[in-house]
């Protein structure tokens, strides 16, 4: 058998770092508490990641009518790795890390 | 032809000028600092069409090489001493990453004590750094070297950084005659850069991403081993190539002088050749047969040519100007490693001239006559011996 040798001089990678799904890190999920959520969007400016994305304001429940013109967000699990860094940040505690396996894999 | 009165380190600056590279990251510490002020001047005077970058250690210089080399142009950068071990890390992943950035190093003590004088200890500790290595004997070699450096590093089978090592102040801020070569014919040498891979926003990639144990780390290393290895065989192609066009005689691994019937060789690198080689002059005006191996490259190591010399001398001495605090100095322990099992004629250390202490024509006399004493005798006395240690009787002069 010949040995076998990359064709590169050096590693080359031409795929994007999008391809490389993070999720599968996580121990603890965050889960967020939509009635809860006032639409600040602390978590969505601490998220290392970023896996905190803006939604359309009707896509989930506001707290109060005069936040739900307001943009909402969702996470996105592809990517979030579970450091709690969003959860520890809310001010209002609309976060809640859930131990992935008994989140059941619901997102 | 043009002749010009240069110092090494302008000679080295002359060097890259004609090179025609496009970035210059540097940080000056001496004695390498006339190199890059000096390519400042060429670049401030329009003489030299290149971006110059100014960084805030010799670390950042390396990496602005390394990033810049991989947008797809030639780089250049120098450092000594201290600067050069500040660089350690991104040497190796310029050598790794296959980048053939070429640097010229003065050689320089490491501190303590302080010294600023010649001494190869900088260069030796990065011997392992995947860097091409090569050691020059005066300011023609310097200049020339680096051009050939270029040549040889950029060819896709090799992709090899460079070192272009001169001495500190010896050659670094000695002047001498140099002849410049014609620009039009080192463009026609060098042609344009051609990188192997480069940075394309149309079309994207990542260089140097992680490698599990199982994937092909150790693949990508012995890549790396065997364009050293055939590094060796485009050095002989490209010194013949610049020899034929330029009308030099650089022989490439190792310069010999009077060994054809010598009794005793001693292995130098740099300039303690050239005071080395008048020595054997002198004796053999006295009937003694001595002669002198130079050897250039260190990396790749002239395994080959240091074999054929052994062949023909009954002793071989190694003068090392560092120390390695293992099986005696770098030259010398692999010299001798790479004799083993392919002669049996005695092998003996020289270690002299640290912190830049004079390598004198009459301590070299005393160094031969003790290398023909051990070629008579078929055995060492001891294997490393420190020449001219203060007090030491035997190497007064």
């Amino acid at each position: 058998m010949p040995i076998i040798l990359p064709e590169d001089p050096t590693p080359i990678a031409k795929v994007p770092s999008t391809e490389n799904k993070t999720g599968g890190w996580r121990t603890f999920r965050p889960v967020v508490h939509y009635e809860k959520c006032i639409r600040c969007y602390i978590c969505w400016k601490f998220c290392p990641e970023p896996a905190i994305f803006f939604a359309p304001p009707d896509k989930h429940p506001a707290p109060k009518e005069a936040l739900a013109k307001f943009d909402t967000i969702e996470i996105n699990y592809d990517y979030c790795k579970g450091c709690g860094i969003c959860a520890n940040e809310c001010p209002v505690k609309a976060i809640e890390m859930v131990f992935e396996e008994s989140a059941g894999g619901e997102e | 032809m043009m002749k010009m009165i240069l110092t090494g380190n302008e000679s080295a600056a002359w060097g890259a000028r004609l090179s025609r590279p496009k970035v210059i990251a540097a940080y000056p510490i001496t004695p390498q600092t006339s190199i890059i002020e000096t390519i400042a001047a060429f670049i401030a005077n329009g003489e030299m069409d290149a971006r110059y970058i100014r960084v805030e250690s010799e670390h950042s210089a390396m990496a602005a090489c390394i990033a810049a080399q991989n947008t797809g142009v030639r780089t250049f950068t120098a450092t000594s001493a201290h600067g050069l071990a500040l660089m350690h890390e991104v040497l190796i992943w310029a050598s790794g990453a296959r980048l053939p950035i070429v640097m010229s190093v003065v050689n320089r003590a490491m501190a303590p004590p302080w010294s600023v004088w010649t001494d190869q200890l900088d260069t030796m500790a990065e011997r392992d750094s995947g860097w091409i290595q090569l050691y020059t004997q005066n300011n023609q070699e310097v200049l020339d070297s680096i051009i050939m450096s270029y040549k040889i590093a950029e060819k896709h089978n090799i992709l090899l950084p460079s070192m272009v090592i001169e001495d500190a102040f010896i050659l670094s801020h000695t002047a001498e005659a140099v002849d410049i070569p014609d620009q039009r014919k080192v463009d026609d040498f060098l042609g344009e850069y051609e990188p192997a891979f480069k940075l394309d926003p149309e079309d994207p990639a990542g260089f140097g991403s992680l490698i599990m144990p199982e994937g092909p780390y150790m693949e990508f290393r012995y890549k790396m081993a065997l364009a050293m290895e055939d590094a060796k065989k485009e050095i002989r192609k490209v010194v013949d190539e610049y020899n034929e066009t330029f009308g030099r005689d650089y022989q490439p691994f190792i310069e010999e002088y009077r060994t054809e019937d010598a009794d005793a060789v001693l292995l130098v690198l740099g300039t303690i050749g050239s005071t080395a080689k008048d020595v054997v002059d002198r004796m053999r005006e006295k009937g003694k047969k001595v002669g002198v191996a130079r050897v250039r490259y260190f990396r790749p190591f002239p395994t080959e040519d240091i074999r054929a010399l052994a062949k023909k001398v009954d002793m071989i001495g190694v003068a090392d100007r560092s120390y390695s605090f293992g099986p005696g100095a770098d030259l010398f322990a692999e010299t001798r490693s790479v004799l083993y099992k392919h002669t049996d004629i005695p092998v003996k250390n020289y270690v002299m001239g640290l912190g830049g202490r004079d390598i004198t024509p009459a301590i070299l006399e005393k160094v031969f006559d003790d290398m023909l004493s051990v070629a008579k005798e078929g055995v060492a006395d001891k294997e490393i011996e420190w020449v001219g240690l203060h007090g030491d009787e035997r190497w007064s002069t």
